[in-house]
């Protein structure tokens, strides 16, 4: 029953490079090495190929913020790490989905994750509520929002896109919106 | 004192690293100056920074979407986990369930048949084969000093485990009787109506006709007069009046009935079926007409409904006797041609037949 997931794997230390470049191509590269074997886990224990999808994806999310955050030690291989993470996370939808979870087919060796994923979960809450927040604040703010703190582009372009006489009232326009940007997501 | 406005725009020009000069060194004058003002700029760069979380995660989301969708799927799927057939992923998702439902209905089956006495009855046959078994005394220590004591001349002291019936084929000492009444014995013995026992020899043996023919070996056993009755060859006809002679107890007892079908039990034409009452130990007793002549062997009878017993007919006997290698006998097996009952009333009949017929004692 058990069959190893085969393809070229990119050493752990040039992802680890890549993901603090933004590099996508590594983001490529991870995704194709490591997502056959999160597939595998999933159809094996109850779930379908969008299962897979959240689950992988969420996992790569966990390790781009572990990585980031600048605390990430190669004491285990990556994927063992993502593999953790995604087993830990299924096993969570399955108990959500109230679906047995007696014994659960596994396909690789686990390391222990559980503070990774309460780190995750943490930052996932506040996405939640940031996406919430911006979603309320309507547009244009989310836009200028967006643009000025997420893309960085400078206060001169945003007043062309959004037809500002000048710089001075576009960023008295972003000041209100931060404003209310933040009461939205501080309320809640 | 700058205005809120003022101050976010200015923290904003801060972290974005905008600042230069002295505008900068006021800024950080001012941080560490006032400490209100430093919390806000701290505030501030969290909140920032939390924006930008969820920045890179909105776009780490859509490379992967993006990278999601560029691959095959499904090449994937069949790689790392080849679909079963359909019957094979059923039975291995329902087979825990199958396995339960199973065990309960077999336990429920098993339960019902056991509390029915299934079980207890034997199933191969409908039909009861009526060797008799002798319900036999404990044979105790003392009974067998007994024994020893004052030993009968003739025959077993004991009684013996079954019992049939048999009759004289010729007046040599041949004996014919049913071979499930001989089966598996170790020794027979035929006693005759007059309670005298001769040892017996089984010499033919006929599985499939249930025939067995014995020879009497005892040196106390004196030749008798020629037989009263003679071996019908052609078949008995429906209706005909029949009697049987036979040791259901220890003592003959008459049965009398006819011939109600011409075969026997699922349509075996080895046999009649007959309806006589007939009991365990009746087996292997003569069946024979008005005429006194032998049409069959009682050999069995029909469970669970009455008035259904089965003789097996008569020809069959006479092949079997033919059967017999004559040159392994002894003394010459000579069938009977001459009948000496007809006419004579039944209870003439039977006391001429008597001697003929012998109890069959298996041990």
């Amino acid at each position: 029953m058990k069959k190893e997931v085969k393809s070229s794997v990119p050493a752990d230390s040039e992802i680890v490079l890549g993901i603090l470049n933004d590099s996508k191509e590594t983001l490529s590269r991870l995704y194709i090495s490591y997502f056959p074997m999160v597939l595998q886990l999933v159809l094996k224990n109850s779930g379908n190929e969008d299962d897979a999808k959240d689950v992988f994806q969420e996992s790569v999310i966990v390790l781009y913020n572990k990585v980031k955050a600048g605390n990430f030690e190669l004491n285990s291989k990556l994927k063992t790490f993502l593999y953790s993470v995604c087993r830990r996370l299924w096993l969570k939808r399955l108990n959500e989905q109230s679906k047995t979870t007696r014994n659960i087919q596994d396909f690789s060796e686990i390391i222990a994750v559980e503070d990774d994923l309460e780190k995750h979960e943490e930052k996932d809450r506040q996405f939640e509520l940031m996406e919430s927040a911006l979603i309320q604040l309507g547009e244009p703010c989310k836009t200028i929002i967006e643009d000025y703190y997420i893309h960085n582009r400078s206060m001169q372009e945003i007043c062309e896109k959004f037809g500002y006489t000048n710089a001075d009232n576009a960023k008295t326009q972003k000041y209100k919106c931060l404003q209310r940007l933040k009461k939205l997501f501080f309320q809640t | 004192m700058k205005s809120d406005l003022e101050l976010t725009n200015l923290i904003d020009a801060y972290l974005k690293g905008e600042l230069t000069g002295s505008v900068l060194a006021d800024f950080e004058q001012l941080r560490k100056s006032d400490p209100s003002f430093d919390m806000k700029v701290v505030e501030h760069r969290n909140f920032i920074l939390n924006l930008s979380d969820y920045g890179s995660r909105v776009k780490l989301s859509s490379d992967m979407n993006a990278i999601h969708e560029s691959l095959d799927i499904q090449a994937i799927k069949d790689e790392v986990a080849p679909e079963a057939p359909k019957l094979r992923r059923l039975w291995k998702k329902y087979r825990v369930n199958t396995a339960i439902a199973a065990s309960v209905a077999f336990i429920a089956v098993s339960a019902t048949l056991l509390s029915t006495g299934y079980f207890s009855k034997s199933i191969s046959t409908n039909v009861n084969l009526l060797r008799r078994e002798i319900n036999s005394i404990k044979r105790s220590q003392n009974a067998l000093i007994k024994n020893i004591n004052d030993k009968p001349s003739k025959g077993p002291a004991d009684p013996g485990e079954f019992g049939g019936t048999g009759f004289a084929l010729s007046s040599n000492g041949y004996v014919v009787t049913n071979f499930h009444v001989v089966k598996g014995a170790d020794s027979v013995y035929v006693q005759n109506s007059e309670g005298e026992a001769f040892k017996v020899k089984l010499i033919y043996i006929d599985p499939a006709y249930d025939l067995a023919v014995l020879q009497i070996t005892d040196p106390s056993f004196e030749k008798l007069a020629s037989l009263p009755y003679t071996f019908k060859k052609a078949a008995s006809d429906v209706g005909e009046d029949v009697f049987t002679i036979g040791f259901p107890r220890d003592e003959q007892v008459l049965g009398k009935g006819y011939v109600s079908a011409k075969n026997g039990y699922a349509g075996d034409t080895v046999a009649y079926q007959v309806s006589i009452p007939v009991n365990p130990g009746n087996s292997g007793g003569p069946l024979l007409d008005n005429r006194g002549n032998v049409i069959g062997i009682i050999n069995g009878k029909q469970a669970l409904l009455d008035g259904a017993a089965f003789a097996i007919k008569s020809s069959f006997i006479l092949k079997s006797i033919e059967a017999i290698p004559q040159d392994s006998l002894d003394e010459k097996l000579v069938v009977n041609k001459r009948n000496t009952l007809a006419g004579l009333s039944r209870k003439d009949q039977f006391k001429k037949l008597e001697p003929y017929i012998y109890m069959v004692k298996v041990y």
